[in-house]
């Protein structure tokens, strides 16, 4: 019979002590080799776009990865260039960023903040991600950028307008391309004073969710300091389809303008529903029934139909536009793809240049290195004129276009007209601005993660 | 008063829809016994049909224009339908003009076809399974065919106009003696209710006046007395389930025009759809009928904005609200029959 040395305690010592060893090498690489998040360290550097591949803005996201693809392709040396070859800045080779090989992985947001967050959160941990980028709504991008700041990591947000994106939810690592709600009301008030008068009752239907909000309040800010009146805002249900009881009572108001602060299906259905009320055919306080849509976009326009001719709105870019920046970035996708980029396809392709530039300019991936660069940079050639990304918000300031529902369209892509370019001075705002959250925003501190 | 008359004309078409779905429902469930969650997507799959059908009819063949450039500067290339060749340009535009009532000859076929298939392919293999076997498997397919329909037609909504000639709105106020502009209503949504009240008198009819409709009826009673004395239930039954798959995809072909479709239309109504089954009474078309109509038209009041002012958020609760008021009190629903689900 044998002995056998073995004892309970030995054991979990042995282990502590031989877990404890294997452990050490792993921890002081870690802090010593990498000195921020998924520091890339071969050949390759890898970017993640986050987009929403299902759900009800799934053609949005195909258009943005479609962007995002070109803008690879064009990082890595291929194709055309595009606004590469129109960007004022130069730092930009056609050899990846840094010299290292651009790759990317793709994650589904579906247009929830969970599941948004969740697929963020899987390519920067599984997949390496240095920086995220991406979306095609404010929830997904306030949600997805808190979660990049935590994990120290760099967020160029794709379509998103409301205020508080680089407003009260602004954070060190997240940077907007995008335009927001009180630019849009902003450009649009004086082009509407103009086209209507001063003296309209206004009747707002908003969408029941974070940017509906900052919408309304931007357009009611500028609107009413026009002199015009608001006769009642009244929150739409997201989850609404048939908005016929909301807008059968419009007229009884003694409104004669209706403004819809609704994107998405939301702004197509309540467009067809006005329309078909037969809102625009009837004169009310003497003066012709209008409708506005402060946000556009053509993907949406087209869903709405006939019913957007001659509707204003506010858009980030357009297709038609003829500085060379547009042009280029026009002739790089039609050519490739068929069919003219959306301003979402646009403001991603853009922001993936923009950090790419931003890393060759810093000579790093670094996180806070990027966020440097990115700030008080003055840019043109991107297809928005002059641009600054200025550095109290991290949100850029550029022209803003007012467009219209075309009366005569000659494709099926050319749905909006371009009214006005609202010079930037006219949307400039203080960084602490009441509608940006006012003194208490901060952009916190930027994180290199790691 | 007009505020009044106003929301009731709104809860009339909403109800419309809400009871063509409940009554293909009820159909289903009273002659099969299934809980059919995949009713919503028949729903969504007839308003395609409306989309499908406009499309055929705008079926083009491209001829460059030298005259015209397209977005990236090249001769532009205009697509001409195939219809212009066939029956000249003004009557090819009026047949595509009326693309939606014309599709309603298109979707009875199809959703009836659709139906059978459902039915022989899928659901009767579930009959003696229980409710939750049958919920999980018909959400399932709902789940599938709205995958299928944004695979071919994508995610966006795609206007699918009513005919020119029913554009605009009809002044009930001024008919009625009140001042113009305060009551109006689109001719469109006037022309879905009285569609809807034909398609629910018919369907009536059918089931009351004709033989076949007198043993499904008596099958919906007493299913195994009716088998008992030889005639094949299962059969007509199976023709049930087509028939209501008809009628939910007519209720989708024809709101194509009020909203513009797209592939998750049909789980938006699919949950209120239930809970009208339910607050009419699990089995009752007469029930599905009138609590459609009813919770349509507490729905528009609802979302009026004096009652939103004293009751924020009401109009997204209401109709559960209703529904728990009413089950509470009448547990079997509006006109539900004793020994249903209750076994």
């Amino acid at each position: 019979m044998s002995k056998s040395n073995f004892t309970r305690r030995g054991l979990l010592k042995t282990s502590a002590v031989t877990g404890a060893g294997l452990a050490l090498p792993t921890i002081f690489t870690a802090q010593s080799a990498h000195a921020f998040t998924n520091e890339p360290t071969g050949g390759t550097v890898t970017l993640g776009f986050n987009v929403p591949q299902t759900g009800p803005y799934a053609d949005e996201g195909a258009d943005e990865l479609r962007a995002y693809q070109l803008a690879v392709e064009h990082l890595n040396g291929g194709g055309d260039g595009g606004m590469m070859n129109t960007f004022s800045s130069k730092a930009l080779q056609g050899n990846g960023i840094l010299g290292k090989k651009v790759e990317f992985v793709t994650g589904d947001t579906q247009t929830k903040s969970d599941a948004a967050r969740a697929s963020a959160k899987s390519m920067i941990e599984k997949d390496g991600a240095i920086m995220i980028t991406g979306g095609s709504s404010s929830g997904v991008a306030v949600a997805v950028q808190a979660l990049c700041q935590e994990a120290g990591v760099i967020f160029m947000a794709g379509l998103t307008h409301s205020n508080d994106t680089t407003g009260k939810d602004r954070k060190a690592n997240g940077f907007r391309h995008f335009f927001n709600s009180y630019m849009s009301g902003a450009a649009l008030a004086p082009v509407l004073a103009g086209a209507y008068g001063k003296d309209r009752k206004a009747y707002h239907l908003t969408a029941d969710y974070n940017w509906g909000y900052t919408t309304e309040e931007a357009v009611k800010a500028s609107t009413e300091a026009m002199g015009w009146e608001t006769v009642a805002a009244v929150k739409t249900p997201l989850t609404q389809t048939d908005f016929s009881s909301y807008i059968a009572p419009v007229l009884q108001s003694g409104a004669d303008t209706l403004v819809l602060n609704h994107y998405g299906g939301n702004m197509v259905n309540s467009l067809t529903n006005a329309v078909q009320f037969g809102l625009r055919d009837k004169q009310v306080n003497g003066k012709d029934f209008q409708i506005i849509v402060p946000l556009y976009s053509r993907l949406m326009a087209k869903g709405a139909g006939a019913n957007v001719k001659g509707i204003f709105g506010s858009t980030n870019w357009h297709w038609s536009l003829t500085d060379e920046g547009s042009k280029a970035f026009v002739k790089s996708f039609g050519t490739k793809y068929g069919f003219p980029p959306s301003q979402a396809a646009h403001t991603t392709y853009v922001q993936t240049l923009l950090y790419a530039d931003a890393v060759e300019r810093a000579g790093s991936f670094a996180p806070c290195a990027v966020a440097e660069a990115l700030e008080d940079y003055e840019f043109d050639g991107l297809g928005n004129g002059k641009t600054l990304y200025r550095g109290a918000d991290h949100q850029c300031f550029k022209d803003v276009l007012v467009v219209k529902g075309k009366e005569n369209p000659s494709s099926e892509f050319d749905l909006l007209e371009i009214v006005e370019v609202t010079p930037v001075e006219q949307v400039m705002y203080q960084p602490d601005h009441p509608q940006m959250g006012g003194a208490e925003a901060s952009l916190g501190s930027c994180n290199n993660g790691a | 008063m007009e505020a009044i008359i106003l929301q009731i004309l709104n809860g009339l078409d909403k109800g419309s829809a809400y009871a063509l779905i409940a009554l293909g429902l009820t159909l289903i469930f009273g002659t099969l016994g299934v809980v059919n969650f995949a009713h919503g997507a028949l729903f969504m799959i007839g308003a395609f049909c409306a989309v499908t059908l406009s499309r055929i009819l705008t079926l083009s063949y491209t001829v460059v224009d030298e005259t015209k450039t397209d977005f990236l500067g090249n001769p532009a290339k205009v697509d001409v339908p195939y219809v212009y060749d066939l029956f000249g340009q003004a009557t090819g535009d009026a047949i595509i003009d009326w693309a939606v009532p014309l599709s309603i000859l298109f979707a009875i076929p199809v959703m009836m076809v659709i139906g059978f298939v459902m039915e022989r392919g899928l659901i009767k293999h579930f009959y003696t399974r229980p409710h939750a076997d049958q919920i999980l498997v018909t959400f399932g397919l709902a789940i599938v065919l709205q995958e299928v329909i944004k695979y071919f037609y994508g995610a966006n909504p795609i206007p699918t106009p009513a005919p020119q000639a029913f554009t605009g709105s009809f002044d009930f106020g001024a008919a009625l003696g009140f001042d113009p502009n305060l009551i109006i209503y689109p001719y469109w949504r006037i022309i879905y209710f009285v569609f809807a009240a034909i398609i629910i008198g018919a369907v009536f009819a059918f089931l009351q006046f004709t033989t076949f409709g007198m043993v499904v009826r008596a099958g919906m009673a007493d299913r195994e007395t009716v088998g008992l004395l030889g005639i094949n239930i299962d059969r007509r039954f199976t023709i049930m389930f087509g028939l209501a798959a008809a009628v939910a995809g007519l209720a989708g072909v024809m709101y194509t025009p009020i909203n513009s479709p797209n592939y998750h239309m049909g789980m938006d109504f699919l949950v209120l759809s239930f809970v009208v089954v339910v607050v009419g009474g699990m089995g009752s078309l007469p029930g599905a009928v009138l609590a459609g109509f009813l919770l349509g038209i507490l729905e528009s009041f609802a979302s009026m904005r004096e009652v939103l002012a004293v009751l924020p958020g009401l109009n997204q609760i209401i109709i559960y609200l209703v529904a728990i008021i009413i089950l509470l009190t009448r547990p079997r629903g509006l006109m539900g029959r004793k020994g249903v689900m209750e076994e």
